[in-house]
């Protein structure tokens, strides 16, 4: 499945490419893509795991850009 | 500004507060009036409490990056910069360093709101652009009309859209008229009227009457959702210049970081002076070593170019393709539909000796009965009679040539001299110029018809403004007659025309045309996007016009022009090249004043305050010149 998600406030272009390689390592997830200037998301991943992997992935934006959050 | 940026504000300017009240009264002579030597101590809590309001959570995140092993990016660096120029209050040797380390974090701080801000602002004017999806649509259900989400209407479905609406779905009008602003697609001011019959595109706004739609396309393949796609993803496509920036990035930290270390260690080894001064030095090294002005800038120089490009309805698929446009010397037009304005009419009918021109005329007319080109076009338009479908079969396209077709069981063909010579039929030149069409029914020559295309206003303008921008050569390819092809060439002013091409042969044509290419030049191809899909590709970059609704040329060019009006080839060009300017601008300033300052830090020439301005100061100017991008002429 593939979803796109709005982040909030991210504001710098490079921390944007580095929380684009940390969402990719996270397991369970097929591809990531975080599109700085349209500040979204988006998310691909197994459907049966699609809830469990997008909350590690939420958690892993909060730890990495405590500014920046995933609306979904 | 948003919340986050006002409580930011509001921050930063408590502690600017802060800092210059400490600094007039530690340079007034206050603090030490009052507190004698313990003066510096004083001071240093003061400046140290700026310090905290203002930067707090750069402090966080460098620690959180630390616990995460990923210590290397700003936050770090600054935090350490800034409490070693704090940590001079242990070394009683040296003038304390506590003003400047509270300056760097205000500046830093600062330079992060107005980056913030920035961003925002040139996010908003793109989204001002993309606000052209509309929100529902209203369709008709038992008479009623019921407001749906556009994604819910099926294909075909009658949809309603009232005045000051924006149309949600492409679509035909089944009945009503009214006028439409499509300045939100196209940069054009002058409403488009429509009435029962002519095809709307998504995204334009009703402006006077009750229309009703039948759609024909789903919401997700409107011109609307395509054209936000687009948009979007044109910042992943980057420049070369974009890549480089980056791997600069990921070089330039580390090595400062290192001479920073280097320049704090070893001088005081070997004896060349005290430490506190060296690692002074180094620290200002560390302030120097963010890249941010140039990871920011030189990306939002090419969003604002692309952003600045759509407003003027021209659709930029990637910083890449602006990069490339900005270097093109050789411009190939497509002559019909892109310097002509592709309408063609019917001129002359000359029929041989005892044929009646209307005979001609209609079975020319039923045998281009199911074709769109426009000289097909032209030729029903010319017909005032009904064509009744029913007499028509085994309609063959000949490409390039013509068409063939069975009328009421005589066989018609209606082409160039070319397909005339192909089936054994006999044909007469014509003196006039213009694309003529010869007909023959059952292999017995009928006469001709003579179809003229008109040059649009703006071409030969177009060709001159290219010429003044540089492009060293404008070339024309056309499936054209050579006569009528040269004769446009003459009138506007083209360097170079290939003429009586067939599809493949432009191809061709371009691609001998790309190996004459030298060094950095590049070459566009514009076309209106029908049949010259390949060519599209094949070109450096693809420039597809009148886009407004043909899926094809949105697909396959790099560059589209919404409305048709070739002026626009000559404005997007002059956007690319003031973006790469402003690019380049951002690039030598940013990395010279850096090296600058590196190299006066080294010396000990220049002092953190110079840092600090070579740091923020830079990105801010940097940023400020990247906003310039945005704003384009209409």
């Amino acid at each position: 499945m593939r979803k796109s998600f709005k982040l909030d406030e991210i504001d710098c272009a490079n921390c944007a490419l580095k929380l684009e390689d940390a969402i990719k390592k996270v397991d369970g997830v097929d591809d990531a893509k975080v599109n700085f200037m349209t500040q979204k998301l988006t998310l691909t991943a197994p459907d049966d795991r699609f809830a469990d992997v997008l909350d590690k992935v939420v958690a892993l934006v909060a730890d990495i850009e405590p500014d920046c959050e995933v609306i979904r | 500004m948003n919340k986050k940026q006002k409580r930011m504000l509001r921050r930063i300017l408590i502690a600017i507060a802060l800092f210059f009240a400490t600094l007039i009264l530690e340079k007034t002579g206050l603090i030490a009036a009052v507190f004698g030597p313990a003066e510096v101590y004083v001071a240093f809590a003061l400046y140290f409490a700026a310090f905290l309001i203002a930067g707090y959570d750069v402090l966080i995140k460098a620690w959180s990056n630390i616990r995460r092993g990923d210590p290397f990016d700003e936050a770090f660096l600054m935090t350490v910069a800034t409490i070693g120029a704090f940590a001079t209050i242990l070394f009683p040797e040296t003038e304390p360093q506590s003003a400047e380390g509270c300056a760097v974090m205000l500046f830093y701080q600062v330079g992060e709101l107005f980056q913030s801000y920035a961003v925002g602002k040139s996010r908003k004017s793109i989204s001002e652009m993309m606000d052209i999806a509309p929100d529902y649509a209203n369709v008709e259900r038992d008479g009623k009309l019921e407001e749906v989400d556009p994604e819910e209407v099926a294909v075909g479905s009658i949809i309603v859209v009232k005045p000051g609406e924006r149309i949600p779905i492409d679509g035909i009008v089944v009945d009503g008229s009214s006028q439409l602003d499509t300045a939100a697609l196209t940069g054009e001011s002058i409403p488009r009227h429509v009435e029962a019959g002519a095809e709307v595109i998504s995204g334009c706004i009703n402006m006077t009457g009750r229309l009703r739609v039948q759609t024909t396309k789903p919401f997700g393949e409107s011109t609307v959702s395509r054209i936000l796609e687009l948009v979007e993803n044109a910042s992943e496509k980057k420049a070369k210049t974009e890549n480089f920036i980056t791997r600069f990035a990921r070089v330039y930290t580390p090595v400062v970081t290192l001479a920073a270390i280097v320049l704090a260690v070893v001088p005081p080894v070997l004896g060349m002076g005290p430490w506190t001064d060296w690692v002074l030095r180094g620290l200002t090294f560390l302030v120097v070593s963010c890249p941010c002005a140039l990871v920011i800038s030189v990306p939002l120089s090419f969003f604002g170019g692309i952003g600045g490009a759509s407003r003027l309805g021209i659709l930029v698929k990637g910083s890449n393709y602006l990069e490339l446009l900005s270097k093109v010397d050789t411009v190939v037009f497509d002559k019909t539909g892109t310097l002509t304005s592709g309408t063609f009419n019917v001129v002359a009918v000359h029929p041989e000796a005892g044929i009646d021109p209307d005979y001609v005329l209609s079975n020319a007319a039923y045998a281009e009965a199911f074709s769109d080109h426009p000289i097909a076009v032209s030729i029903k338009r010319a017909y005032s009679g009904e064509i009744d479908q029913r007499h028509i079969r085994d309609v063959r396209e000949e490409s390039g040539h013509g068409v063939s077709a069975v009328v009421d069981e005589h066989v018609v063909m209606v082409g160039n001299d070319k397909l005339m010579a192909e089936h054994g039929s006999s044909w007469h030149e014509c003196d006039l110029t213009g694309t003529v069409l010869h007909v023959a029914v059952d292999g017995v020559y009928a006469g001709h018809i003579v179809i003229a295309d008109v040059v649009k206003d703006d071409a030969a303008q177009t060709i001159r403004d290219l010429h003044a921008a540089g492009v060293k050569k404008c070339v024309m390819l056309t499936g054209d007659r050579r006569d009528v092809a040269e004769a446009v060439a003459k009138k506007l002013g083209l360097d170079e025309v290939h003429a009586q091409l067939l599809p493949e042969d432009k191809v061709s044509a371009v691609e001998r045309l790309l190996r004459l290419e030298r060094g950095d030049g590049k070459l566009a191809f514009v076309g209106d996007g029908i049949n010259d899909a390949p060519v599209l590709m094949r070109a450096d970059i693809g420039i597809a016009m009148g886009a407004m609704g043909s899926d094809a040329a949105i697909e396959a060019a790099d560059v589209v022009l919404m409305d048709d009006k070739p002026s626009n080839i000559a404005r997007a060009m002059r956007v690319a090249r003031k973006t790469m300017r402003i690019v380049w601008q951002n690039i030598v300033f940013a990395i010279g004043v850096k090296v600058l300052i590196l190299v006066l830090a080294a010396l000990g020439i220049a002092n953190m305050w110079l840092a600090v301005f070579g740091d923020v100061g830079v990105a801010i100017i940097a940023i400020l010149n990247a906003m310039r991008a945005m704003r384009v002429e209409r």
